[in-house]
């Protein structure tokens, strides 16, 4: 009995074979490497040695990781939370009282953004925000002329550029919880008198908690590891000004060859996906029970 | 509703999504004009200049064909691990399918972008560097958490009493599945494939790091070093090299979409 219980088991060896080896490996390796020298090249490249904290200590001595820490933060804050979040829930609410048509225009227009492979998107975007970009040639034909945006504004830049790429994201989850909130609860609140705002605040948002927080759990932790769009647009500059911990890591690894380094950086950010993992799998265990 | 307040929600929604189309309009225009430059402008003299030059073999053919072997060896792979690890946990209970199940959702929550210094660190001490099979099976890992949790979603709702009539006919286990359960849950499966193919069709960082030389690298790399080769002038070819490398993944998701209803869409969306 024991055996078959065992063999039935057998087809998941596979799975979970692959997900031993590339994925739990690196990141035990991740931890482990951020306690060394190792290098990309040299006499550390093969024989890296123990450091002990010494990455870590640096980090904090260092002016590149709190920096990197903190636009990390403003980002994810800006364009996942406020932007996809917020604009993904307005453009939900507004297509349940436009016409079909304007709705699925509209909807085609944002999915598209999102759709589009990641570094085809990244070159859109760079276009856009240049200085002779569609962007300022709309403010020029309002009268004002635009800044170098990816020089003077990198952050602005590519935190709209990462909302404008997402929200398709929370539009769709948004979408998807207002189709299942009930009719008569709204029609009831209108009978009562209750005004627009006060039938948003008070029935459907409490309605589509649960869908807000695990919407937030997800684009937060896609944000997180966004590279390639800051990668193509500002590649971090200029002087560090839109290094977030991604690209940090990445330039410290392989631009300055301190696999050692960068492995700590990547480690706090496995960390970080941790810990939102780890309450995101919360969230949907509370909702299923 | 009024007629006032569905007029003004068709207003807003237009603006956004003259806001949202506006970025891609650069990419439309520039791809049909021979001097495009970054301002969007209607072509002077519009022609597929930008086209034909980028259709050679080592710009355009070589990458899109590295591209569709990577998409679809990942693809397979994670139908073929998922089918597997998804029956199981799909049609015996035992107790270690919830902690197993939460375990693979956990996992599709790893940031892939911050595993990558460490998988190179591990692929040059395993000499993977620049192998095509490694490369396939490391990205069809990172997306083996979602197809074996939507997997086994489609898996549950063929229903059970199908199998234990085959089973009473005398069919054996590897034949009801073969020829039962995966012949009716095949949507499910190709939206699964379909799903890691657009991921994979458009991943750029993973093949920029594993993969060395230029006659592996798919499409996203090589489109990455002829911009910044090339980049600075060519700015039409640029163009018309995305269009041409985007059209597969739009087609795919449309199908998607299309075919299948939101509700799927929407899955295969869980991890963007």
């Amino acid at each position: 009995m024991r055996i078959r219980r065992f063999l039935r088991l057998l087809p998941v060896v596979p799975s979970v074979l692959l997900l031993l080896v590339f994925l739990l490996a690196p990141v035990a390796w991740s931890f482990y490497a951020s306690f060394t020298d190792a290098a990309l090249s040299g006499k550390a490249a093969r024989d890296p040695q123990w450091v002990g904290a010494d990455n870590y200590v640096r980090m904090f001595s260092d002016d590149s990781f709190p920096l990197a820490a903190w636009l990390t933060v403003v980002f994810v804050a800006a364009s996942a939370v406020l932007g996809q979040n917020v604009l993904g829930l307005l453009i939900a609410l507004l297509m349940t009282r436009s016409r079909r048509v304007v709705a699925s225009w509209v909807g085609t227009a944002v999915v598209a953004a999102w759709v589009l492979p990641e570094i085809v998107a990244a070159f859109a975007a760079y276009a856009y925000f240049n200085r002779d970009g569609t962007l300022n040639q709309v403010l020029g034909s309002m009268g004002s002329e635009g800044p170098d945006w990816l020089y003077s504004f990198p952050l602005v830049a590519i935190i709209l550029a990462n909302t404008w790429r997402g929200t398709a994201f929370s539009m769709l989850v948004y979408r998807a919880a207002l189709a299942d909130v009930p009719r008569d609860v709204t029609e009831a609140a209108l009978m009562d008198g209750a005004r627009g705002w006060q039938r948003l605040a008070f029935i459907t948002i409490p309605l589509i908690r649960s869908s807000i927080a695990t919407n937030l759990m997800l684009i937060t932790l896609q944000t997180l590891a966004v590279f390639t769009l800051i990668w193509v647009m500002t590649a971090g500059g200029p002087a560090n000004a839109s290094t977030t911990l991604p690209v940090l890591a990445y330039q410290e690894a392989f631009k300055f060859g301190d696999i050692g380094y960068g492995t700590a950086v990547a480690s706090v950010l496995i960390l970080l996906g941790m810990i939102f993992g780890a309450v995101y799998v919360r969230l949907l265990r509370e909702q299923k029970t | 509703m009024t007629a006032r307040a569905k007029l003004g929600a068709d207003i807003a929604l237009a603006v956004i999504g003259v806001c949202f189309v506006a970025p891609l309009l650069w990419l439309l225009l520039a791809s049909v004009d021979p001097q495009a430059g970054y301002q969007t402008k209607v072509p002077v003299a519009p022609s597929i200049e930008n086209f034909s030059a980028v259709m050679t073999p080592e710009l355009l053919f070589q990458p899109v064909a590295n591209s569709f072997l990577l998409s679809a060896g990942t693809a397979v792979v994670n139908v073929l691990a998922a089918v597997l690890a998804a029956y199981p946990l799909s049609r015996y209970q035992s107790r270690f399918n919830k902690p197993f199940m939460y375990t693979v959702l956990f996992g599709t929550s790893l940031p892939v972008t911050a595993i990558m210094v460490p998988v190179y660190g591990l692929f040059v001490q395993l000499q993977f560097l620049d192998s095509m099979v490694a490369t396939i099976f490391f990205m069809a890992t990172t997306t083996l958490p979602m197809a074996i949790w939507m997997t086994k979603n489609f898996m549950d709702s063929v229903p059970l009493e199908l199998e234990e009539a085959a089973w009473v006919d005398g069919a054996s286990t590897v034949a009801t599945l073969r020829s039962i359960v995966l012949p009716l849950m095949r949507q499910g499966l190709g939206v699964v494939f379909i799903f890691v193919f657009i991921q994979a069709w458009g991943n750029f960082f993973v093949p920029f790091i594993l993969l060395l030389s230029t006659g592996k690298q798919p499409a996203a790399v090589s489109i990455f070093s002829f911009f910044g080769q090339h980049g600075a002038i060519a700015y039409g070819q640029l163009a018309a090299f995305s269009i041409l490398y985007s059209v597969p993944v739009l087609v795919l998701y449309a199908l998607v979409s299309r075919g299948m209803g939101n509700s799927f869409a929407l899955s295969g969306a869980m991890k963007g």
